[in-house]
């Protein structure tokens, strides 16, 4: 349209200076601070790669990568895959429908600060809901947080959290199948599972492949529910990137190793977007 | 589309014949797994509500029984130990503060993404894709020094700024990609009719696509409210700080005062809920177009 170049200005200069001041300009100047050893104010001195040698050596850097990596797998694997069984048996029923849809969904607009208050109360050693009910049934208390059990105790509540987005990603996918492939499938007389397994999840495989790396560049951003049940412990054994990423930044201000840190997690989601990707592709089904 | 949902009905109904009515064990399994996992989400939320009615030291000897003596103690006390009303407050300015800005700047943007012809457009497109990527501890330092540099460390705007430009890129891919389906033949009309391009978008444009906005803005609000990373970093002082860090400081300083704890989150959560249950079907529509924002 005539005159359109001052609107097209006008309308896009407001975004694209706030995300370039705030979003683009501090993660290029993240980049660049991951070479300084600075506590973010007075002191600051290039020390080349001395941050990533430090990561390299980190001890608890290492483990909080490996628990991260092992938080993605459970989560990936528990969140899609009752996700997905959810989603073919919501599928398959008519009645009540709407209800399981409503109470499987929202989980996801509460708080992560909340949910991580809440299973502190639920793992709780003196009154908590699973100790009361071990009670209740004339068994002994346990002690759920302990250094072996921490990152399975944060794991659950992230895998309930989010179980409800997959689900709903996949009930509409496996809704939008067209009702021709059914009739076809039962013209070759495949039934059963075996149409569940060579119709339905090859037809939704676009939307599992999305559900799996949002699962996974998620899980690397967790941070609230460790931060509330657990703050890393008992003894580093549950610290993920997140929180170890918050409490080298901002709690020892070394925001150059803490920058260091970030860049790891962001090259640590590319590269599993990216294998989940090629290790998913498949041609994509339209209707 | 209508129709092919009552094919689609009658296509289950016969299988289900043929699976589960027949075989009425397969139904009542499934019946059974369904309900079991909605228990989950339903009890343990449940029992939070039922114990902030009950004084701290009821909860821990019958934890599961209904209140016997229901009190508002708890309540009472979170407003006045830790003022959860004054975060409350942050919260909703904070967080309401940046789904306006989002959706206003956010908004025209996509109107020009979506509607107007320009050269950089597809490189402007995959920059905003590009920038799903980018989690908010890859900008949280620069961000930090940054308000510290501008001494706005502490209020609301230090919040509001980073998160206003975390949530841009997504609510311009959404609506634009809502606005780009609008017929051509409606911005032609509104052209003979002598709309210029801004009567366009408010008299045309917004009001069509007023579901997409509405998508944006509750995910944006969700994301803004429930944020505590960075809400921690830039706004933990307890006269700006949002109901999230409170959340926070009571788990680390009041952990064995169960009443006050279960109260904190039935207040958090409750107001959400409510507004879920309200406005479900958009929120649901949300979750699967949110689903290009990691």
């Amino acid at each position: 349209m005539k005159g359109d170049r001052i609107y097209i200005f006008l309308f896009l200069t407001p975004a694209f200076i706030i995300t370039g001041i705030f979003l683009y300009y501090p993660f290029i100047e993240n980049l660049l601070q991951s070479f300084y050893n600075t506590d973010g104010f007075f002191n600051s001195t290039f020390i080349g790669l001395d941050n990533y040698i430090r990561l390299w050596n980190d001890e608890i850097a290492r483990t909080a990568l490996f628990n991260s990596l092992e938080l993605i797998l459970y989560v990936t694997v528990f969140q899609v895959g009752i996700a997905l069984i959810l989603a073919i048996l919501v599928d398959s029923i008519t009645k009540g429908a709407a209800f399981y849809r409503t109470t499987f969904f929202f989980p996801i607009v509460i708080s992560g600060a909340a949910i991580g208050l809440l299973f502190t109360l639920i793992y709780n050693y003196r009154n908590g809901l699973l100790n009361e009910i071990l009670v209740s049934m004339g068994m002994e208390r346990v002690l759920w947080l302990t250094e072996q059990s921490s990152l399975y105790m944060v794991a659950i509540p992230t895998v309930w959290n989010y179980v409800g987005f997959y689900f709903v990603i996949l009930l509409t996918a496996i809704q939008k199948i067209p009702n021709d492939f059914y009739e076809a499938a039962k013209l070759e007389g495949i039934t059963g599972f075996q149409k569940m397994f060579r119709l339905t999840i090859p037809l939704i495989v676009t939307d599992l492949k999305t559900c799996m790396v949002l699962a996974i560049t998620g899980t690397l951003k967790i941070f609230e529910l460790v931060y509330i049940i657990t703050r890393g412990g008992p003894g580093n054994s549950s610290e993920v990137l997140g929180t170890y990423m918050y409490q080298k930044a901002f709690e020892d201000t070394a925001m150059g190793y803490g920058a260091t840190i970030a860049v790891l997690i962001v090259v640590l989601g590319l590269t599993l977007a990216f294998i989940t990707n090629k290790l998913l592709k498949r041609e994509e089904v339209t209707y | 589309m209508e129709q092919a949902r009552e094919r689609r009905l009658t296509f289950w109904e016969r299988m289900q014949e043929r699976y589960f009515s027949q075989s009425k064990i397969g139904k009542i399994f499934i019946y059974v797994v369904l309900t079991i996992w909605s228990m989950t989400t339903i009890f343990p939320l449940a029992w939070v509500f039922l114990n902030s009615f009950k004084e701290s030291r009821e909860i821990i000897t019958d934890t599961f029984k209904l209140p016997t003596d229901p009190t508002l103690q708890n309540y009472v006390n979170a407003f006045e130990t830790v003022n959860i009303g004054r975060s409350y407050l942050n919260s909703f300015i904070i967080s309401g503060s940046v789904v306006l800005l989002v959706l206003f700047i956010g908004g025209i943007a996509a109107f020009a993404m979506a509607r107007m012809q320009f050269r950089l457009r597809g490189f402007l497109q995959t920059l905003l894709v590009a920038s799903l990527l980018i989690p908010s501890f890859a900008t949280i330092v620069p961000v930090y020094r940054m308000m510290i540099g501008m001494d706005l460390v502490n209020t609301y705007r230090a919040l509001i700024i980073p998160q206003t430009a975390g949530n841009l890129p997504f609510a311009i891919l959404v609506i634009s990609g809502y606005m780009a389906t609008i017929p051509r033949e409606l911005e032609e009309a509104a052209v003979m009719d002598g709309c210029g391009r801004f009567r366009m978008f408010t008299k045309v444009f917004l009001p069509i696509s007023l579901p997409s906005f509405a998508t944006v803005g509750i995910f944006v609000f969700l994301w803004s409210y429930n944020d505590l990373f960075s809400s921690l970093v830039l706004v933990s002082h307890e006269k700006v700080a949002p109901i999230v860090v409170l959340l926070s400081n009571v788990s680390s300083q009041y952990g064995t005062d169960y009443g006050l704890m279960t109260a904190a989150i039935a207040m958090t959560v409750i107001p959400v809920l409510i507004f879920y249950l309200l406005a479900q079907k958009t929120f649901e529509k949300g979750a699967t177009s949110g689903a290009v924002k990691g």
